[in-house]
């Protein structure tokens, strides 16, 4: 960290002038936010070039990630009601003919500061932090060879993760979405001589691409149909016109919404994200289900404005959202490796959050990524540990009773509580941010979407199910493992108890932890810096529902959460919207709306309002889950072979399982409809450039001039005096001929 | 024909005797250029065709009552000596390459 002060007293500086004189001081240093990450990131590539070989580039991580959360901590104590934006540098300022609107382009870096961005940015440098704290132990095996670039991709990822969020217009925005894009890649293909990671990464970026068009003609529209990108002057402008027929304007949710839904893996894009489990586990946990999927999430509630006054485009959300939850709830029912499942589960609970952004709860949906982010990074790093444990082992079927092995009882305790976390059991955060969305789904004025409030309750029972047939079959029952062909190159140094390649030969038979027999596997427990950070999730898993303890509690007491999207502009035009509705009380002023105001509505469930119905429902769900995931993968876990057995046997179930176990086939179905098809155009016009371009045009002309010297080659026969016969009979042609001229002249 | 260029009249004994002279210096040298292999003898060849055209010059000069080609002549003589230093040293050179003074020992740049 040699070069921060000298950096920051620029950044203090920079922030200096234009900060408006309301705001509170300590905002002048939201720049660290950003640029804390940026300097270990530098500093990691310096490491990288002097060839460290310590642990040195976690260590500056670290400390970069901390001093950022410790910033955005900060942060959260002085920011007020009203956005302030922070101009650190004057980037792009183009103006022409008059300068009025829609005659000049402004981009300058800038930092909108609001409570949205500052609650978004809290999870994610603290989650940040703590991961890279876990990753230091968990990658150790690499220490000296990737270890470096692993942190170096780390901290980019951080800093545009704080461009994306705390940006303040479309193109940081967007500078920082192609960002956390080129990191995940990087990260994904972290083990490049994998060639399914390498596969996994190519494919992550440009399923993304796909988004990303979207995203940046949505940018180019707004520009076009607002005059500007930075988010002050866009709110004042969709204020002043908010709804225009034209097509132009029509258009931008439309494609704000592929973008996301590129990002956050939804229907149709979300095939990247259960192939970047190749990416190490920390990463996984980080920016594939806690931070960076959830920028489609920020992106729509902070483009609010623009979607609120298209019910279709909203309609369309939340109907991706519920059926994408349903989908990957399916396919995470049947599959056997244990961070897919969390993958597919990851996929479904976006499908939520997408679902409540539909239903015009902000709130719900950023609550829920609030407390998404927490437990399944708690369950995608005890994932990890058991990976890191058992020589990368996932397989569900292959490992049994870890709560009783020596070294694994906090880790299985942490990954039991995630499970109840990720099943929405009743009280905890999850269960507040769930009901949130599917109380919003059933009251909703848009009718269309009613119904997805029901498959909501489904997949609610569906993910209990999934989360606990790992819980269950991994944590509980008789202690049974086999190791994994996986030695994190640790061939050189036993000191973990890894066995080597060819003493782990012991196949299926059930090796116990204890027996300390020369050769066997002996699983190793992980070391602190892997449990501190699990044990700091799990107490933000568990404290993330105290806000909706204290509603619970004190009903006139506004949700902390609530109160952090009510000051955005994700609650911008919500209250207009929506007086009839439930949140008349939240978006009317500085104090968020009861939860309890849903009751003055008139959308009843089953004879029941409707916070009470989805509340009872909900909590029936999960619970109903539970108990058959119970029976079926701990009480009778032959139950459920025999069941699997029995659906396949006959015709009429056999697709469900089949189905599920391939995922519903549909990255087949890409691979022939779209992937053949490029594939067989991309082998003719490659036909057509080797046969016509290459062979025909390119080097035909090339052999003529050869075959015209062909024509003269006869002449050149070496011999000195051949050429001087061919000269001087030539010369005497010449003056034979003009001796004939002058003759026939001269008579 | 230019009224200031004074002429002798066609037919000057003469010229004709140097313009014959010249042209057999001239139909020698080739045929010996033609006939002959060996380098340096070849390159006598040249210097005779060589003295031939200088021959007619001077000639062609008399015809004219000009001393021009007289004068082109000495330079063309000055040349040559140089040249004629350059090419024995040319011709020194091949043969201590293939230890023969034959042209014929030379044709790595014909097209077979």
């Amino acid at each position: 960290m040699i070069a921060a002060p000298a950096m920051l007293s620029s950044v203090l500086a920079l922030a200096e002038g234009p900060l408006d004189a309301h705001a509170a001081p300590e905002l002048r240093w939201a720049g660290l936010a950003l640029l804390l990450p940026l300097v270990s990131g530098v500093l990691c590539l310096l490491c990288g070039w002097m060839k460290v070989r310590s642990k040195l580039p976690a260590a500056l991580t670290i400390a970069a990630l901390g001093g950022a959360f410790a910033t955005i901590l900060r942060l959260q104590g002085a920011v007020g009601d009203t956005p302030v934006v922070i101009n650190l540098f004057d980037w792009i300022s183009w103006t022409w003919g008059d300068g009025s609107r829609f005659h000049g382009f402004t981009a300058n870096v800038d930092l909108y500061i609001d409570r949205l961005t500052i609650f978004w940015m809290l999870f994610v440098t603290g989650l940040g932090t703590l991961i890279a704290l876990y990753a230091s132990e968990y990658m150790e095996s690499d220490v000296g060879k990737g270890y470096t670039r692993f942190f170096g991709a780390v901290s980019i990822f951080l800093f545009a993760m704080g461009c994306l969020v705390m940006g303040g217009n479309l193109v940081m925005l967007y500078l920082g979405w192609e960002g956390v894009g080129l990191a995940s890649y990087l990260l994904i293909g972290y083990y490049f001589t994998k060639p399914e990671a390498v596969a996994a990464a190519k494919k992550a970026f440009i399923v993304n691409r796909i988004g990303d068009l979207g995203l940046a003609l949505a940018l180019f529209l707004i520009w076009q149909c607002y005059g500007t990108v930075e988010y002050a002057a866009l709110w004042k402008a969709i204020e002043a016109a908010p709804a225009s027929s034209e097509w132009t304007a029509q258009a931008i949710p439309w494609l704000l919404m592929l973008g996301a839904f590129g990002k956050s893996a939804q229907l149709p894009l979300y095939v990247w994200l259960p192939d970047a489990m190749e990416g190490p586990t920390p990463v996984s946990a980080l920016i594939h289900a806690a931070t960076m999927v959830t920028a489609g999430v920020y992106l729509i509630a902070r483009m609010f404005p623009l979607f609120i006054v298209n019910p279709d485009a909203l309609a369309a959300v939340a109907w991706v959202g519920g059926l994408t939850a349903l989908l990957a709830a399916t396919i995470g029912m049947a599959q056997y490796d244990m961070k897919r499942i969390w993958a597919y589960s990851t996929i479904s609970q976006l499908g939520y959050m997408f679902l409540g952004l539909g239903v015009g709860t902000t709130f719900g949906a950023s609550y829920h990524v609030f407390t998404h982010a927490f437990f399944k990074a708690l369950l995608f790093l005890t994932a990890g540990a058991v990976m890191h444990g058992f020589a990368g082992q996932l397989d569900i079927r292959k490992l049994s009773g870890l709560l009783k092995v020596p070294g694994f009882r906090l880790v299985s305790l942490l990954a039991v509580l995630g499970c109840f976390w990720l099943a929405a059991f009743p009280f905890t955060a999850a269960f507040f941010s769930k009901d949130e969305i599917l109380v919003s789904a059933f009251t909703a004025k848009d009718e269309r979407v009613h119904v997805l409030g029901w498959i909501g309750l489904v997949v609610a029972a569906l993910t209990a199910y999934y989360t606990f047939r790992v819980g269950f079959r991994v944590f509980f029952g008789p202690v049974k493992y086999e190791p994994g062909d996986e030695h994190h190159g640790h061939d050189g140094h036993d000191d973990h108890g890894h066995a080597h390649g060819s003493h782990v030969s012991h196949g299926s038979s059930a090796a116990h932890g204890g027996h300390g027999h020369h050769g066997e596997f002996h699983p190793h427990g992980p070391r602190w810096a892997i449990r501190v950070p699990l044990v700091l999730i799990a107490v933000g898993a568990i404290l993330a529902g105290w806000p909706s303890y204290r509603t619970m509690l004190n009903h006139d007491e506004p949700n902390w959460v609530k109160t952090q999207v009510a000051q955005s502009s994700a609650y911008q035009g919500v209250a207009a919207e929506s007086h009839d509705s439930h949140d008349d009380h939240a978006a009317a002023s500085t104090a968020a709306g009861t939860d309890h105001a849903h009751a003055d509505h008139g959308h009843l469930v089953l004879g029941m309002d409707a916070h009470t119905a989805v509340g009872r429902l909900g909590s029936l769900a999960c619970i109903a889950g539970i108990l058959v995931s119970l029976y079926l993968h701990l009480i009778n876990r032959g139950a459920a072979d025999a069941l699997r057995r029995t659906l396949l046997g006959s015709i009429a179930t056999r697709w469900i399982v089949v189905g599920a176990e391939r995922k519903w086939l549909v990255d087949e179905f890409y691979d022939w409809v779209i992937r053949l098809p490029l594939r067989l155009v991309a082998n003719i016009l490659s036909a057509i450039d080797e046969l016509l371009l290459d062979a025909g045009i390119v080097n035909g002309i090339g052999a003529l001039p050869a075959a015209f010297g062909r024509l003269f080659r006869p002449l050149y026969g070496g011999v000195v005096q051949g050429y001087a016969v061919t000269m001087a009979g030539g010369v005497a042609l010449v003056a034979a001929w003009v001796i004939w001229i002058w003759l026939r002249g001269a008579n | 024909m230019n009224p200031i260029d004074p002429q002798l009249p066609p037919g000057d004994p003469l010229v004709m005797l140097g313009l014959l002279a010249s042209a057999i210096l001239f139909a020698v040298g080739i045929v010996g250029f033609l006939s002959r292999r060996n380098m340096i003898t070849m390159f006598l060849c040249t210097e005779l065709m060589f003295q031939g055209a200088g021959l007619a010059m001077i000639s062609y000069g008399r015809q004219h009552m000009d001393l021009s080609g007289q004068v082109f002549v000495i330079f063309i003589l000055t040349v040559a000596a140089a040249e004629a230093a350059l090419a024995l040293g040319l011709v020194v050179l091949l043969y201590r390459r293939k230890e023969t003074l034959s042209a014929e020992a030379w044709k790595e740049l014909a097209e077979s």
